[in-house]
């Protein structure tokens, strides 16, 4: 009986629906969780770039304090809205793979191997007591040895200090160079100057900074074992600070402030 | 079914009769997953749930399933299974879903899932699958633990993130052994968990697929005839 093809479409049939809407229950029920999750973590990194976070509180809502901007990248100036895109949901990273929404680098331009630039990306703002800006955080990204590493580095108020820089989500190399997210080598980039003389001078080197090097508050040390991750991370300052990145929009908020 | 039964299906698979150690199955994500014990935890976890429950439902209806179309059931079964246990992990263990990413969805070309399905869970009675499934991803998690507290102690000189032994690159005195966290560090780390565990049971040393022949003397041609 088990081997007649009536009984072999009924069986094929059954176990397909069935664990087709186990598998949709599951994707659905869990889908707000999911979301929530994945957000959160780039929420939490965005906090941390901007070395603001406090883990007793809720990420939510501390991200929530933050003042979030679109930024035109083509003029360099902030704006609060674009067409009728919502600053929460707006994903810059999904517009690079829309042509409407993106341009494309043409090769010699392109240091940071990000092939497409979004026209619109975002910006997140922490602004003092006196309501000035207190810290910019801007997203980043640049390919590194396997693949696209995407980050958030944050400035101080004179749009030239590093705060912080944090990534969240990379294929580097464990222990090599996916060494970019040790705590340690993070703590390197607070202090370090991106511009000199409007020209992006700060580079992570190969092996170390020494002590007496006056232009040491340009230089990172590099990741040992991790050449071309290291290049990568200087890549992406260059092309993201450079004149198709931020640096329109920084040269605008200096001329305001 | 004695309880003996049922006590046997659970303890022969750890050191016995080893998934990884004696029949060589599930080396791959044994190594990709074992260079943090934390992510090596929750793989085994996510696998033995997987193991267990495929083995379950297989094993209930395994009076009605053609056997022209069995693999396909089995797979359709673990695949949906696999698929449930990444949306739930995602959910909820969103860091350590992360660092596993494709691993999880891996777990349906397990071997392991897949032999006892077809070894066991097609002839034997539901409860008694489950915990030869259950039997089976504990021997599988076992040898993956031992790998990944190598790697991880040795490699970054932690265990489940907290530091054991303070590496030089965070101003402790530990130089970490940078191979163990390369995946074909596991090859070796496995390799000398089958050497002990067969040194212990001389009985799982399999025969040589080939042996040398006894020496033995030329033929001595002198004393054949001469045919031509």
């Amino acid at each position: 009986m088990n081997e007649s093809v009536l009984k072999t479409l009924l069986v094929s049939f059954s176990i397909c629906l069935i664990c087709s809407l186990v598998v949709s229950f599951a994707a659905v029920g869990l889908r707000d969780i999911q979301i929530e999750n994945k957000l959160n973590d780039q929420r939490l990194k965005i906090l941390q770039a901007g070395k603001i976070y406090n883990p007793e509180l809720e990420i939510k809502t501390q991200f929530e304090a933050l003042e979030v901007k679109f930024i035109d990248f083509e003029s360099g100036k902030l704006l609060s809205e674009y067409q009728d895109f919502s600053l929460e949901s707006y994903d810059q990273i999904l517009a690079t793979k829309d042509s409407n929404l993106s341009t494309k680098v043409p090769q010699d331009k392109d240091i940071a191997i990000i092939k497409n630039r979004e026209n619109i990306g975002k910006v997140y703002i922490i602004r003092d007591n006196l309501d000035e800006i207190s810290k910019l955080i801007l997203p980043i990204r640049g390919f590194g040895l396997w693949g696209t590493m995407y980050g958030y580095i944050s400035l101080e108020n004179d749009f030239n200090t590093v705060a912080g820089i944090e990534f969240y989500q990379h294929k580097e190399t464990p222990g090599l160079g996916a060494e970019v997210d040790n705590p340690k080598w993070k703590s390197l980039w607070p202090g370090k100057q991106i511009y000199q003389e409007n020209k992006v001078t700060l580079r992570v080197l190969k092996g170390k900074v020494e002590n007496d090097d006056p232009m040491s508050t340009y230089k990172v040390d590099g990741l040992s074992g991790a050449t071309l991750t290291s290049r990568g991370v200087s890549n992406m300052i260059e092309y993201w600070f450079g004149d198709s990145g931020y640096s329109n929009m920084l040269k605008e908020l200096d001329y305001e402030s | 079914m004695s309880l003996k039964r049922y006590q046997e299906v659970i303890i022969k698979p750890l050191i016995d009769d080893n998934p990884i150690a004696l029949q060589i199955l599930g080396i791959c994500s044994a190594l990709a997953v074992t260079n943090n014990l934390t992510v090596t935890l929750v793989m085994c976890l996510a696998l033995t749930t997987v193991v267990s429950f495929s083995n379950l439902f297989i094993s209930i209806i395994r009076n009605h399933i053609p056997s022209s179309i069995r693999i396909i059931v089995q797979m359709t079964i673990i695949a949906s299974l696999v698929m449930v246990v990444d949306e739930i992990l995602k959910a909820y263990d969103y860091e350590t879903s992360k660092k596993l990413s494709v691993f999880v969805g891996l777990i349906i070309t397990n071997c392991i899932v897949m032999g006892r399905a077809e070894a066991f869970a097609m002839k034997e009675k539901p409860l008694l699958s489950f915990f030869d499934g259950l039997g089976n991803g504990l021997g599988y998690s076992l040898i993956l633990i031992g790998v990944a507290i190598i790697r991880e102690l040795f490699g970054s000189g932690t265990l489940m993130g907290y530091e054991i032994l303070p590496l030089v690159s965070n101003g402790g005195w530990y130089v970490g052994n940078n191979l163990l966290l390369l995946p074909p560090s596991s090859f070796i780390i496995i390799g000398l968990f089958i050497w002990a565990i067969r040194s212990i049971r001389p009985e799982q040393v399999e025969d040589p697929d080939f042996k040398l022949a006894k020496h033995s003397t030329a033929p001595d041609l002198s004393k054949r005839e001469l045919n031509v």
